[in-house]
């Protein structure tokens, strides 16, 4: 009997390939990157420093004055948020509040035409810079490891794009948030030493959490219910790599639960994918339009 | 504008996950019309001073909330997806002497992103059909009244000439010469012996040689050359 070889391209393969060389899935996915790309290591981690040296810039705008946006669905959400609970008064405490602040003020800062990194998407831009910056400042992780957890996103992110999708029209809003939830969970769970299967687990349950969430912008504009959207995501993150490193396993192949999350996708009505046809976007909001 | 992202042949790369960088709200509406803009201008090859768009489908429906009008204006004047002024593109234009006007129009069964820009320089004028088609990606589909099929991400050669024989056998020897890879080679005509229209997309960037000696074969009436688009940051 030939060894089992796992289909490429899929986390199994990488987990595979991490195992054998006793190697972080980082360092998997940033030696795959060089490869396809031709570039040297140095130069991609340089350009990863970059995306996320705009991430914190974003991040800084959007706490640093109310974002409005040009249909007025987006007013200030997280800077309202850090008035109200900035001095430790939130529900779990300041880094909770921080984690929810961050994830709203990058996707306001998108909804108002900011600058942004998309992560996968520009409608789910908050969720990984929220959740990886946000617990790497709890945990004091060096800038360098903080680059790592990316590259691990990144190519958890690969994976996702190649087994299901990435796109809210064709999977629906699990496709973007539920997927950065999951990219974000495996880097922070390689962020804190944790092992290739708990990157997995995270991944799984991170994409279980959110299994066959909707895309259902009102006004088909990515603003409600996507800016609050990106604070669920970072909590998914969040909540998903703790129960992972805590060593829940998960009882299915983080691969399968990919797959099958593409194929809810699928399956999902045309409403519900990103049309505004369905959902909340039937539903006439009510707001301040001065 | 860096080309690392979105390697050609459509293999995704990591930066392609976490990037590109862009100014919001989305990806299509708001990236791939800066995109449209930009390849429009570059195909102008000078500063437009006019500019008739007539945006179909979701862009019109959705388009002003996403930004998607400053966004083709943003092209238009050569900002990049990235560039933080693409809000400001109104201003922008007016000081630039760009005159626009926006318009909803029925392109027809096509992409519901899509989009019909008429634009004007000093010397020159330009009609062009575009759709952009998710993730920031577009796609060119009618020149001046010409069926193609570009997305921007290549160099691109466009001639115009007069239907008869050889004219791509004599595009390929030059190429091939310059030891300049052929992506992909397209060539449409209005009616047979009518006007022609043959778009290259390349593998690389040709030495400006390459497109001059193209341009003083007696063949050809019009050669353009486009440089591709990249995703930005």
């Amino acid at each position: 009997m030939n060894a089992f070889i796992p289909r490429e391209g899929t986390l199994e393969a990488a987990v595979k390939a991490a195992q054998e060389r006793q190697l972080p899935l980082s360092e998997i996915f940033l030696d795959r990157e060089t490869q396809a790309s031709g570039r040297p290591r140095e130069e991609l981690c340089a350009l990863m420093r970059t995306r996320i040296a705009v991430m914190r810039h974003s991040l800084q705008r959007g706490l640093g004055s109310p974002q409005r946006s040009r249909s007025g669905l987006v007013d200030g959400g997280a800077h309202r948020l850090m008035q109200a609970s900035g001095d430790g008064q939130g529900l779990l405490g300041p880094a909770f509040t921080k984690l929810l602040a961050a994830a709203l003020a990058i996707a306001e800062v998108n909804a108002c035409m900011g600058r942004i990194v998309a992560a996968p998407t520009a409608g789910s831009c908050g969720v990984m810079p929220s959740a990886i910056f946000t617990v790497a400042e709890e945990k004091g992780i060096s800038e360098e490891a903080l680059v790592r957890a990316f590259f691990t996103a990144g190519g958890i992110g690969l994976v996702i794009e190649k087994l299901a999708s990435l796109s809210g029209a064709e999977g629906g809003c699990q496709a973007e948030v539920g997927s950065a939830s999951a990219m974000a969970a495996g880097g922070i769970v390689e962020m804190l030493g944790g092992t290739p299967e708990q990157v997995c687990a995270a991944v799984s349950f991170s994409l279980a959490n959110v299994m066959g969430l909707i895309c259902d912008p009102v006004m088909g504009l990515v603003e409600e219910p996507c800016v609050r959207r990106n604070a669920l995501g970072a909590m998914n993150a969040v909540a998903s790599a703790e129960m992972a490193l805590a060593g829940i396993p998960s009882l299915f192949k983080a691969d399968k639960v990919i797959e099958t999350m593409g194929k809810v996708g699928r399956r999902l009505p045309e409403e519900f994918r990103e049309t505004a046809r369905g959902g909340l976007a039937l539903l006439q909001p009510e707001f301040d339009k001065s | 504008m860096e080309a690392l992202s979105l390697s050609k042949g459509g293999r995704m790369g990591i930066f392609d996950v976490i990037g590109p960088v862009m100014v919001g709200p989305s990806s299509s509406h708001t990236a791939g019309a800066v995109r449209i803009g930009l390849f429009a201008r570059r195909l102008l090859n000078a500063e437009p001073v006019r500019a008739d768009i007539g945006l179909h489908g979701s862009f019109a429906a959705t388009g002003e909330g996403h930004g998607t009008p400053l966004a083709l204006l943003a092209g238009l004047l050569g900002l990049n997806p990235d560039d933080e002024r693409v809000p400001l593109s109104s201003t922008l234009a007016g000081e630039r002497g760009l005159a626009y006007q926006f318009e909803t129009e029925d392109l027809g069964e096509v992409h519901p992103n899509s989009v019909c820009l008429r634009l004007e320089s000093a010397q020159s004028a330009l009609e062009i059909h575009a759709s952009s088609v998710g993730g920031g990606r577009i796609k060119i589909w009618n020149i001046d009244g010409f069926a193609v099929n570009l997305d921007g991400e290549y160099p691109t050669v466009l001639l115009i000439y007069p239907d008869r024989p050889g004219a791509v056998a004599v595009v390929s020897a030059i190429l091939a010469n310059a030891t300049i890879n052929i992506a992909t080679l397209k060539a449409h005509r209005t009616e047979r012996g009518g006007q022609a229209l043959m778009a290259v997309q390349l593998d690389e960037v040709p030495p400006m040689g390459v497109i001059d000696s193209l341009r003083h074969l007696p063949h050809f009436e019009q050669v353009r050359f486009i440089p591709a688009l990249g995703f930005g940051g």
